[in-house]
């Protein structure tokens, strides 16, 4: 019989197709977000964007990331005395948040800086001999407040067809730590710990055998309940197990080792740390595409929430962070709170995570949902991404990819907003993390980045 | 419109960020206004044609966005306020049902074309989202590598451009935009009627035009393979014809096609030549029926097609017999139909000189904002600039009734002339609104042109036979409503 039409606007024209037996899908249409009409309908006739969109899921898609190496910051990234990497789109010291400067304040210490944690206020105040520079600047990804210092270690990792590579922080386990903003003394001498024994251990064992197909673990995980951003447990498992011969065969100390292993497995988000810089790895190959829609990073630094795009270069597109919505530790509450923070969006940014809550019905309670919800919250993401990752699939969506590049343009005409699972950290320095849940980006950032893509567009016609 | 009594009570609230279509709104308004102790109801996007219509009502509307929606009612009492928001609460969910947010296991409703057309096969797109938000739905199917029709009006011509240009680069058709009607594989898209399948495919400029020509076909005994729209602009000078020309490519493929007729208002001059050429290049003959001065008229282009194809002209179907006129008076045509005002202004203007319109043949005689003059006038309600925020007239009746009501009442009023448009999409019962108001022209004839088929949902000789009992004269031709409607007005100038 007669074809099926898709119908978007007046429900009374479908219903005439309907009267005709004609099969109509129809379109829930709604207005776009306020102001972006004009600017929608430039990207959308750029005659540019189709391929331009269709090269950046390609590219993104395309790559395979490895773990090649373990190493220090000051070796990897160049990362000199003074210089500190953070979370998020630049900020200034005046205007960081709680966690981001109880991070710097114990980095800081950290590299001996001071002898107080407590006094580096003063210098990160002064500016003098200091230096913060955004993770994302140094082809790296920081989780929460994402501080990188010249002495911590960092995972490599690598396209092998490009020999690109990005790099991330070895995590630090749950509670007190640094990325939440905590300084005490134990979160130091933890510190310290993983720079004298953990990173020579793990790189020990990862220059011992092959690279770890870190790309191929997340397959894994998506059809094992991980969605790779809050939950991360059978991806640490799965990299131990790829890792754990090397390390029983090296020099090191049983003692060593067993600590070594005994702290990986007690940490449930360990693997995140690698999952961040293959998100950022696959997200890289994407930037630079002229005519391109598609968001390429979307992070946090505690006050500012920003993304980049494909098409627009460098430029960042930022507003408030949000507060999240979840669940709270012991006492605390959403007065303790701090604004979102985290490069951990990457996550997000490449499909997975909230985007793919439907995989990961064990965590849907812990961010304040349903199992319903989060397979309705991965379905919803499909309607403002570009494709999905054939690679990474959702069983109980019947194997469908994971909803992946977020298309700005989708964004304005939907008015929704890309769902993050997220942690909490405390609003005040030193606190640690009070919380996990679910959090927003602020909606103006898309019609800013979209007003710079129609700028450009006019710009090139 | 007459200011309220002081007893009434109004409620007026704005609603920020909620939408609905405007045909959903205009069921809401209608509900509503059904509820008992509800005096009058407007539930409608606060566009500036829509809070126009509400200070006309009456009602005092504070500052709003096109994007808010505005609830104003008028109630007996106070005590029926909280019924009547009710009810506003309750028709509005019934508009609104069968969208997303369902059950647990419920997919997420497509919330864009492309979304649509990533879930199924899809052969084609029908777009009649407000015009500012079109393009980029258009482009979805575009991309998705299917043809679009484009309901929507008001689209800058830029965008209109940019679709048809891309378009022909992937070998598509965009059917508009302001594309009222198409049919295609049988289908009636937008407003259509409903005729047989036959020899003849269309390629329309016009939407009333095209149905004026498929109904009278269909009166004549000849079916319609396929009518492809391409938009009221398609033929001027900033579009060149763009959607035309892969039209005619599409129709000359078609083996059914014996005959293609273009139907268009006056195009521009060179563009005409162009195509005229074009057509020159196809296997299939080509005749062009484009309204001007001189030219001939849609129902003369239907006898010539029938003449070609070697048919008989058959008397063209005609209900009742008007009332004697006024001696002196004007010539009123309320319009629903571009194209029908189009033809019924160059046709009485032979006889009767300058006709003033909001869509006039010369921009001279253009009417101002009070949309009255002392002079023969004819007003397309189907308009652009009539319709931003409202449901088109063929649906949304509220605009000419008002307007045939104070026309009824107006003694410089010689002969009114209307158009019904039957079909797929239109008004359910036109007869229903239109015979009550007709009835109120005391001592000025109305001639009605009625388009539309045996088979429309509303059936021509139903709707026809339920006019001439008001006391119109009523005809299937358009042409001949005007020339009786012109001859009833005793050549007054």
């Amino acid at each position: 019989m007669t074809d099926p039409i898709a119908a978007a606007g007046a429900g009374l024209l479908a219903d005439a197709l309907d009267a005709q037996a004609v099969e109509v899908t129809r379109v829930d249409w709604q207005p776009p977000m306020d102001g972006t009409a004009a600017d929608l309908a430039t990207v959308a006739t750029d005659p540019r964007r189709r391929d331009a969109n269709a090269r950046a899921a390609r590219a993104m898609l395309d790559v395979q990331a490895m773990l090649v190496d373990v190493a220090p910051a000051s070796e990897v990234l160049g990362l000199e005395r003074g210089e500190f990497l953070h979370a998020g789109p630049p900020i200034d010291w005046e205007r960081t948040a709680g966690p981001m400067r109880g991070a710097l304040m114990g980095a800081a210490a950290l590299e001996g800086l001071v002898d107080d944690p407590e006094d580096a206020a003063a210098l990160f105040a002064s500016g003098t001999s200091v230096s913060l520079t955004p993770c994302h600047h140094r082809s790296a990804v920081g989780p929460m407040a994402g501080v990188v210092s010249p002495s911590m270690w960092m995972f490599v990792l690598e396209d092998p067809s490009t020999g690109r590579r990005t790099y991330c922080s070895l995590n630090e386990g749950l509670g007190k730590v640094l990325r939440y903003g905590a300084y005490s003394p134990e979160v130091l001498d933890r510190l310290r710990w993983m720079s004298a024994v953990l990173g020579p251990l793990l790189a020990s064992a990862v220059r011992a055998g092959d690279p770890v197909d870190v790309t191929g673990i997340l397959t894994q995980m998506l059809q094992m309940g991980d969605e790779a951003h809050n939950r991360n447990r059978a991806g640490t498992l799965m990299l131990m197990r790829d890792l754990a011969p090397a390390m029983v065969e090296s020099d090191a100390t049983a003692g060593d080792i067993g600590a070594a292993l005994r702290f990986i497995g007690g940490n449930d988000h360990f693997f995140l740390n690698l999952a961040m810089p293959a998100c950022k790895l696959a997200l890289d190959a994407a930037r630079g595409i002229d005519g391109s829609t598609m968001v390429v990073a979307m992070a946090r630094n505690g006050t500012d929430f920003g993304i980049q795009t494909a098409g627009t270069g460098d430029e960042w597109f930022t507003g408030p962070a949000q507060i999240a919505d979840g669940l709270y530790l012991g006492d605390y509450g959403p007065d303790d709170a701090n604004p979102d923070i985290g490069d951990s969006a990457i996550t997000e940014t490449a499909g997975i995570g909230g985007f793919s809550m439907a995989t990961a019905p064990a965590i849907v309670r812990f961010v304040g949902g349903t199992v319903p919800d989060a397979l309705a919250t991965t379905r919803r993401m499909g309607e403002i991404t570009l494709t999905e990752n054939p690679r990474w699939t959702i069983p109980v969506l019947d194997f469908r990819g994971a909803p992946t590049g977020i298309d700005v343009s989708r964004v304005c005409r939907t008015g929704i907003l890309p769902q993050i699972n997220t942690g909490m950290a405390g609003r005040v320095a030193g606190v640690g993390q009070v919380g996990a849940g679910l959090v927003n980006p602020p909606a103006e950032i898309f019609p800013a980045a979209l007003a710079s893509l129609a700028r450009r567009v006019r710009e090139a016609a | 419109m007459t200011s309220p009594p002081p007893d009434d009570v109004t409620h007026v609230e704005v609603r920020a960020g909620a939408y609905a279509d405007s045909v959903a709104l205009l069921q809401v308004s209608k509900d509503v206004a059904a509820t008992p102790g509800v005096k009058a109801a407007q539930v409608a996007m606060a566009t500036p044609l829509n809070l126009g219509l509400l200070s006309s009502m009456g009602f005092e509307i504070g500052t709003t966005t096109p994007n808010d929606m505005v609830v104003a009612l008028r109630v007996e009492s106070a005590d029926v306020v909280a019924s009547a928001v009710a009810a506003v609460d309750a028709a509005l969910s019934a508009a609104s049902r069968g969208r997303s947010g369902g059950g647990a296991d419920a997919e997420v409703a497509p919330r864009t074309t492309a979304s649509a057309l990533t879930r199924g096969d899809a052969s084609l797109a029908l777009v009649s989202v407000p015009g500012a938000s079109a393009t980029v739905e258009a482009m979805d199917a575009l991309d998705a590598g299917r043809d679009v029709m484009i309901f929507s009006d008001n689209v800058p011509v830029a965008e209109e451009v940019a679709l048809k240009t891309i378009a022909g680069d992937r070998d598509l058709l965009v059917m508009g935009p302001d594309c009222g009607t198409a049919m295609v594989d049988g289908v009636g898209l937008g407003f259509a009627n409903a005729v047989s399948p036959g020899p003849v495919g269309i390629v329309a400029a016009s939407g009333t035009g095209c149905q004026q020509l498929m109904c009278l076909l269909d009166a004549a005994g000849v079916g319609v393979a396929a009518a492809l729209g391409v938009g009221g602009r398609d033929l001027g000078s900033s579009v060149g014809g763009l959607a035309t020309r892969q039209a005619l490519r599409r129709l000359d493929a078609d083996p059914s096609v014996e005959l293609i007729v273009i139907v268009s208002k006056p195009p521009a001059d060179d563009v005409a030549a162009a195509l005229r050429e074009f057509a020159g290049t196809l296997e299939t003959p080509v005749q062009f029926a484009l309204l001007g001065a001189g030219q001939p008229d849609i129902t003369e282009a239907a006898e010539s097609v029938l003449a070609t194809l070697d048919r008989t002209v058959p008397g063209w179907p005609h209900w009742g017999s008007a009332a004697e006129a006024r001696a002196t008076g004007f010539l009123r045509g309320l319009f629903v139909g571009g194209t029908m005002c189009d033809e019924a202004m160059l046709l009485a203007a032979e006889e009767l000189g300058p006709i003033r319109s909001n869509i006039p043949l010369d921009p001279a005689y253009a009417l101002d904002a009070s949309m009255t003059a002392d002079a023969h006038l004819m007003i397309d309600f189907g308009d652009d600039s009539m319709t931003a925020g409202r449901a088109h007239p063929m649906i949304d009746p509220t605009l000419r009734l008002d307007y045939l009501t104070r026309t009824a009442a107006d003694p410089q009023t010689g002969v009114v002339l209307l158009d019904v448009v039957l079909g797929h999409g239109a008004d359910a019962d036109p007869a229903a609104t239109l015979a009550p108001a007709i009835r109120q022209v005391a001592g000025a004839p109305v001639v009605v042109a009625c388009v539309g088929t045996e088979a429309d949902p509303q059936v021509l000789g139903r709707q026809a036979a339920a006019l001439a009992e008001a006391g119109a004269e009523v005809f299937l031709s358009n042409a001949q409503a005007v020339r009786r409607a012109v001859a009833l007005t005793g050549g007054s100038r």
